[in-house]
């Protein structure tokens, strides 16, 4: 068993730690303050190659494998959960779905632009009547001649402000219950697909979620991802996917909160002496870095699992369920020991503190994860 | 046109750690990075490459695990790198180190060599211009800007008031300050090819046809370090605007009489 990163995850490290620190950190708070991302950031990104970093070069991707995408959403997240999310949705969402589904067309069409960073994507899925209940779902798909039209709506679909590629799920056949839903790639300009403003939110403010409304938009046959009724399939699999890089946005969270707080308590003097004198806060920091090595480890299981090409669906949930939980304690006592300042917005802990509560809601909530994991377990 | 970069790996600090004893670097759990100059010398080379079109080498000589910088020399979009590494080569000062530099150089039949102005461990500014010496090639010091004609460059070499422009024919050598380029960062690819990469190492058997072995390693290295010291912060200086002649004069008479230089 090996427990540190080889050469080439240390050098891919090292980038996304230094352009996280020099490009990112210096934006984090303004972009929260305005709900909105930095299109020159997203450029900057994609010209470094970070949004295809575990896809084959045969499509345009970095080549690189899924532990350098956590490392890089780890980095990115220990000073913006906002990029991490803008990052995670458009890789190990919507070209997974592509990546993994995609015919050789579809791929090459499709997948290609957006692994190159050319083009951005979002995953459509989730519904108001239709979170944890994915089959819940009322968006349908009608064939109709060589189209499928689309009508219903999404909410909380993460990119869809600047997204080129929407991979949207519909129901094709109603009988059939999760069988019935179906994936299409839908693109950006298709008549009758809208997208609404930015939907206010606690945390990741600088990432763009709104609602997306497909209203008779005709999408063609060839735009079908896989086969019909294999919508939730495909779902499944990419939110597998998906919670490696929301375990890794939370270890990141955490480590970048709990950095600051090292950082401030050396600094910080009450009682004439600097409060990381104070055993209480020694004691704090070591819990919560034992907190965050133990997710970090869980996380990285997860994704060098799925390097491996074995089972990960379990890994996943677990890394995602845990790290969540100390993202959000551990950003939760970053802001304690900060005092005041912690409260303050001058400061990036509160931020953080409220960016981390989402890890534990999206791509499934812990309490879905639990039932991931002990379902895995043949526990029902 | 080609292009050789020389770059040093150095401990990540300013604030270097000496072994009392022998006056070297204790270099143990402090991480290794590209020498900042160093790291500006690959940005103007890359962006030549990016403008003119070149081929880019970078050459970094030290222990087998310099071959780290090498490989995010690649990652940032160099086309080759050289390892120079041997046993014979250990305990190479600066005079020692630029004849072994300039060995290997010489098999290159480069059009350009770029180095760093000077490695943040030794502050020495010295390797690149006894490179040049070693070829007898011109050298440029200090350059801000590197612009590449067809049969040469033209420098802005900076200076502490003033700039020059100054051209030299190839080949030639220029040293570059980190302070004036911000260097790419690598790319994710970049550094996935860079771990395919072959990196050649070469030794004292590759290079002793052009190289004196009474003038490499310890033995041939004349320098003897006497005590080493972490560099002191130069002062910003006072600028005295709007005043005549007259007045200029008085104020800085006054100010030194005030210091005790007069």
């Amino acid at each position: 068993m090996e427990f540190t990163l080889s050469k080439q995850h240390q050098l891919q490290q090292q980038l996304y730690r230094s352009f996280a620190q020099a490009e990112i950190k210096p934006l984090a708070r303004d972009m929260d303050e305005a709900e909105e991302y930095s299109p020159q950031l997203l450029q900057k990104m994609q010209q470094a190659g970070f949004f295809g970093i575990p896809y084959s070069t045969v499509y345009g991707g970095a080549g690189a494998d899924n532990l350098s995408y956590v490392l890089c959403m780890e980095e990115v997240s220990k000073v913006d959960g906002s990029t991490g999310i803008t990052i995670s949705v458009h890789t190990s969402l919507c070209c997974h779905c592509l990546n993994e589904f995609g015919s050789e067309e579809q791929k090459q069409k499709h997948l290609r632009p957006l692994v190159n960073g050319s083009k951005f994507g979002c995953f459509s899925l989730t519904e108001p009547g239709a979170g944890s209940d994915v089959a819940a779902g009322q968006t349908t798909a009608v064939l109709d001649g060589d189209d499928y039209v689309l009508n219903g709506s999404k909410v909380f679909t993460t990119n869809s402000g600047f997204a080129d590629v929407f991979v949207a799920f519909a129901v094709t056949d109603r009988e059939k219950g999760a069988r019935g839903m179906s994936a299409f790639i839908v693109e950006k300009g298709m008549p009758g697909l809208s997208v609404s403003a930015n939907i206010p939110r606690m945390g990741i403010r600088a990432a763009s979620n709104c609602v997306v409304t497909y209203d008779g938009v005709r999408v063609p046959k060839e735009n079908l991802l896989s086969r019909e009724g294999d919508g939730f399939k495909i779902a499944m699999k990419a939110l597998d996917a998906g919670r490696i890089g929301i375990a890794a946005q939370a270890v990141g969270l955490a480590q970048g909160a709990l950095d600051e707080a090292v950082k401030y308590v050396k600094e910080r003097k009450q009682f004439g002496k600097p409060i990381s004198a104070f055993q209480n806060t020694q004691f704090k920091i070591a819990e919560m870095q034992t907190q965050v090595d133990a997710a970090r480890l869980l996380t990285y299981r997860a994704a060098a699992a799925k390097d491996a090409g074995q089972p990960y669906g379990s890994h996943a949930a677990m890394a995602k369920l845990f790290a969540s939980d100390v993202a959000c304690q551990v950003t939760r006592g970053a802001v304690q020991l900060f005092g005041g300042y912690g409260y303050a917005r001058e400061y990036p802990v509160e931020r953080m503190m409220r960016d981390a509560k989402i890890t534990e809601i999206y791509e499934g909530t812990s309490e879905v994860m639990k039932m991931v994991i002990a379902g895995a377990m043949k526990v029902k | 046109m080609k292009i050789a970069v020389c770059i040093k790996q150095v401990p990540d600090t300013t604030e270097v750690r000496l072994d009392p004893k022998t006056n070297t670097l204790i270099r143990d759990g402090v991480p290794s990075i590209i020498n900042p100059d160093d790291k500006a010398a690959l940005e103007a080379a890359l962006r030549i490459k990016d403008g003119a079109g070149a081929s880019v080498t970078a050459i970094c000589m030290g222990p087998p695990q310099a071959d780290v910088a090498l490989r995010e020399a690649l990652a940032m979009g160099c086309d080759n790198a050289i390892l120079l590494s041997a046993r014979e080569f250990g305990g190479s000062d600066t005079y020692a180190t630029a004849t072994i530099l300039a060995a290997a150089l010489k098999k290159g039949d480069y059009d350009l060599i770029i180095a760093g102005r000077q490695a943040i461990d030794g502050d020495t500014a010295q390797v690149g211009p006894q490179v040049a010496e070693r070829l007898g090639i011109p050298q440029i010091s200090y350059a801000e800007e590197i612009r590449a004609e067809a049969d040469g460059v033209v420098v802005k070499r900076q200076y502490e008031d003033c700039y020059h422009l100054i051209e030299a024919k190839f080949p030639c050598l220029v040293t570059v300050l980190a302070e004036a380029v911000q260097p790419r960062h690598m790319t994710v690819r970049g550094t996935v090819e860079a771990y395919a990469a072959d990196i050649p190492v070469l030794g004292f058997e590759d290079l002793k046809d052009g190289l004196n072995p009474d003038w490499i390693g310890l033995k041939g290295s004349p320098t003897n370090v006497v005590k080493s010291f972490a560099k002191q912060l130069k002062g910003q200086g006072i600028r005295l605007a709007g005043l005549s002649e007259d007045e200029a004069v008085n104020t800085i008479v006054q100010k030194l009489d005030e210091l005790c230089i007069i």
